[in-house]
């Protein structure tokens, strides 16, 4: 008896140390702004992790479809940015993180993101995950409650620019002319 | 000869990618509208994206009078609520108010209503707003009365009216 307790407890302390080293030496793809790790869902409802940006430089932006504005004009932009580097850039992905979780389902975005590019992930999930994106990022979301009992959302209207590796590399500003954004992407692609 | 002067401008700055601004995106052209001292000009909207069940509706309004007038209200048979809204940026988020006393269009003055700023929103839209169509809105104002006028539908970041009134 006694040896099955010492057993035990040794079988204890080698999980705990095992989990340990794991949870130290797990892959940490970002620091910075986007430096947590995130469990979403893409738009054909597979899981998403940090791992989206992997090996392909990316132009990440939080959106919703029910944006009047800021979200068409810059969807307009990366696809237009898109054409205008054709095989430049042919790992350049676009990432689009919804910040309205309870509307965007993964098909509604999917069919939002697919219009505007086949080269754009639509992310979405449970709000609590999304919120924590969001706030890693830097970014910021509020929603702003209508008469009617809609709502619509105030937003980071900036695009992000995240290497191969997953790390923060810089802003395109809302509005930004589109030669100075174009060379951004270039360093992007060229430094990832 | 405006139109030829800003015609030529765009075509200098296409024929250069490299200076293309952002704003290089127009919308079919649309043409001017006269309610007494009002003028409205340069009307269009963007293609709506799947699933965006919103819109917003620019143009300019010009009030040739000698007295203030004020745009009141906007009303679509495309949107099931639509309303005078002000955009602002701040920091690096976009702020979105409804300006439910409408819009003052002071005498003499010029108003425009363009993309990350002052925009009619359209809201519940029950159809797709597609390019190449227009969208037809009621306009009124505090004493120049109502006007109907359409929006032609531009593409998805339309940033202003097309120059180009033969639409090659
Ligand atoms: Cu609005």
């Amino acid at each position: 008896m006694r040896t099955f307790r010492i057993v035990l407890w040794t079988l204890v302390v080698v999980a705990a140390i095992g989990a340990t080293v794991l949870f130290f030496t797990r892959p940490q793809v970002v620091n910075g702004p986007g430096g947590g790790q995130f469990a979403l869902v893409d738009q054909r409802g597979n899981p998403a992790d940090n791992s989206v940006f992997l090996g392909k430089p990316s132009l990440l932006f939080f959106g919703y479809t029910h944006c009047p504005d800021v979200c068409p004009t810059t969807m307009g932009e990366m696809q237009g940015w898109f054409a205008a580097l054709g095989d430049e850039a042919k790992t350049l992905q676009g990432v689009f993180v919804t910040v309205d979780p309870a509307r965007d389902t993964p098909e509604i975005l999917g069919d939002y993101v697919s219009f505007v590019s086949d080269r754009i992930v639509g992310l979405t999930g449970s709000e609590a995950e999304i919120d924590k994106v969001v706030r890693d990022w830097g970014a910021l979301a509020e929603k702003v409650p209508q008469d009617d009992g809609g709502y619509l959302m105030n937003h980071t209207a900036s695009v992000f620019l995240v290497n191969s590796k997953g790390e923060f590399a810089g802003t395109i500003a809302y509005g930004e002319n589109t030669s100075t954004a174009l060379d951004k992407i270039r360093r992007l692609v060229a430094n990832s | 000869m405006n139109r030829i002067l800003t015609g030529a401008l765009a075509l200098l700055l296409l024929a250069s990618p490299l200076a293309a601004p952002a704003q290089d995106n127009p919308a079919p052209a649309a043409a001017t509208i006269t309610l007494g001292d009002i003028e409205i000009s340069g009307a269009f909207t963007r293609a709506t994206l799947p699933n965006a069940p919103v819109g917003a509706g620019y143009l300019t309004i010009t009030n040739k009078g000698t007295a203030d007038d004020r745009l009141m209200s906007a009303n679509s048979p495309v949107a099931g609520m639509t309303q005078i809204h002000e955009m602002k940026m701040e920091g690096d988020v976009m702020k979105m108010t409804e300006l439910p006393d409408g819009l003052a269009i002071p005498a003499g003055g010029t108003v425009s209503l363009a993309p990350g700023g002052l925009h009619i929103m359209f809201m519940k839209l029950n159809q797709a707003f597609a390019e190449g169509t227009t969208i037809p809105v009621t306009l009124t104002f505090e004493k120049a009365g109502s006007v109907d006028i359409d929006l032609a539908v531009g593409p998805i970041n339309a940033d202003e009216p097309s120059h180009d009134m033969a639409g090659h």
